[in-house]
């Protein structure tokens, strides 16, 4: 193997994992905090109002 | 040993493998305790507000009326079903922004600087102002009842301004000349000089002594939590490369 496809798979293996991690992580904040579904907004409701998301 | 070039799709590398797991569980954890602790001050200090301003929601006392009104109702307590759902997702909330903060912190750690929990506290201020503070300067942390404009044309604000204060903070931590800070700082000036959907009218029916005190107690822990998850966050991402470092 040389030298530049083992920088580039060095590379790969840092921020591929990073992105994929950062787009799970806004998924979740967008479920929890966005979506205005009425059973999700009802149930994080309150975390909504604490955590500064605008509601309603 | 076989050209890995050949492959048309390449197979997933051991070392992003690792990577992922370290990233993911120490996001796990980190998310996971400092949502259980934040879902708990939350629960002691913001939810009687949020349920004092309720009162006034739902037309049951009525600020300045023909009499007035105590400031100290009788106000529900534990609710299991409502305040448990609270608790799983705030702990949801906070493992989302750690995933986030994680995946960040091993770009940082690629770049030579030292993550630990220390450090970590750091990162936890940073995501504080990116999430929460940055965005409720202009939109205030709001109790129930309170006027408010449009929902998407405010859900749209919010996002460009974390988005901007993010990478504000980013250019400020790591960025290292003054042409970074000067961006960074109109970053985080601009969304709040273009300023926030606001509503036509005010009929907010809640006192603005409950008001003042829920975005207050708001930010204050939210504050707390977001330190306690950047110290976990760098904790974690420590404690798993030792276990990374020890299988290799």
């Amino acid at each position: 193997m040389t030298t530049k496809t083992l920088n580039a798979s060095v590379a790969g293996s840092a921020i591929l994992p990073a992105l994929f991690a950062v787009v799970l992580g806004l998924g979740i904040i967008t479920l929890a905090g966005h979506v205005q579904a009425s059973a999700l907004h009802d149930a994080a409701h309150d975390v909504r109002h604490a955590t500064g998301f605008p509601c309603h | 040993m076989t050209p890995l070039t050949t492959c048309a799709t390449r197979p997933v590398s051991p070392a992003t493998r690792t990577m992922f797991s370290r990233i993911l569980t120490s996001a796990l954890f980190a998310g996971a305790a400092a949502g259980l602790i934040t879902a708990l001050l939350q629960l002691l200090f913001v939810q009687p507000v949020l349920l004092h301003a309720e009162l006034y929601e739902s037309g049951e006392l009525v600020h300045f009326g023909a009499e007035a009104v105590s400031a100290h109702p009788e106000l529900p307590g534990f609710d299991a079903m409502r305040d448990g759902l609270s608790i799983v997702f705030t702990m949801l909330t906070y493992t989302g922004y750690a995933l986030v903060m994680v995946a960040l912190m091993s770009l940082a750690e690629r770049m030579g600087h030292e993550v630990n929990a220390r450090a970590g506290i750091l990162w936890g201020i940073a995501g504080f102002i990116t999430f929460h503070f940055a965005p409720g300067l202009s939109l205030a942390p709001e109790v129930p009842g309170v006027a408010a404009a449009d929902i998407g044309a405010r859900q749209i604000w919010w996002t460009a301004t974390v988005a901007a204060a993010g990478v504000a903070m980013w250019l400020i931590a790591f960025g290292g000349n003054m042409v970074s800070y000067l961006i960074a700082a109109a970053l985080l000036i601009a969304p709040h000089a273009i300023g926030a959907p606001e509503p036509e009218s005010f009929t907010g029916p809640v006192p603005t002594e409950i008001g003042a005190l829920f975005a207050a107690r708001a930010f204050g822990v939210g504050l707390a939590a977001w330190v306690l998850l950047g110290a976990f966050a760098g904790y974690f991402w420590q404690t798993e490369r030792k276990h990374a470092d020890a299988k290799a």
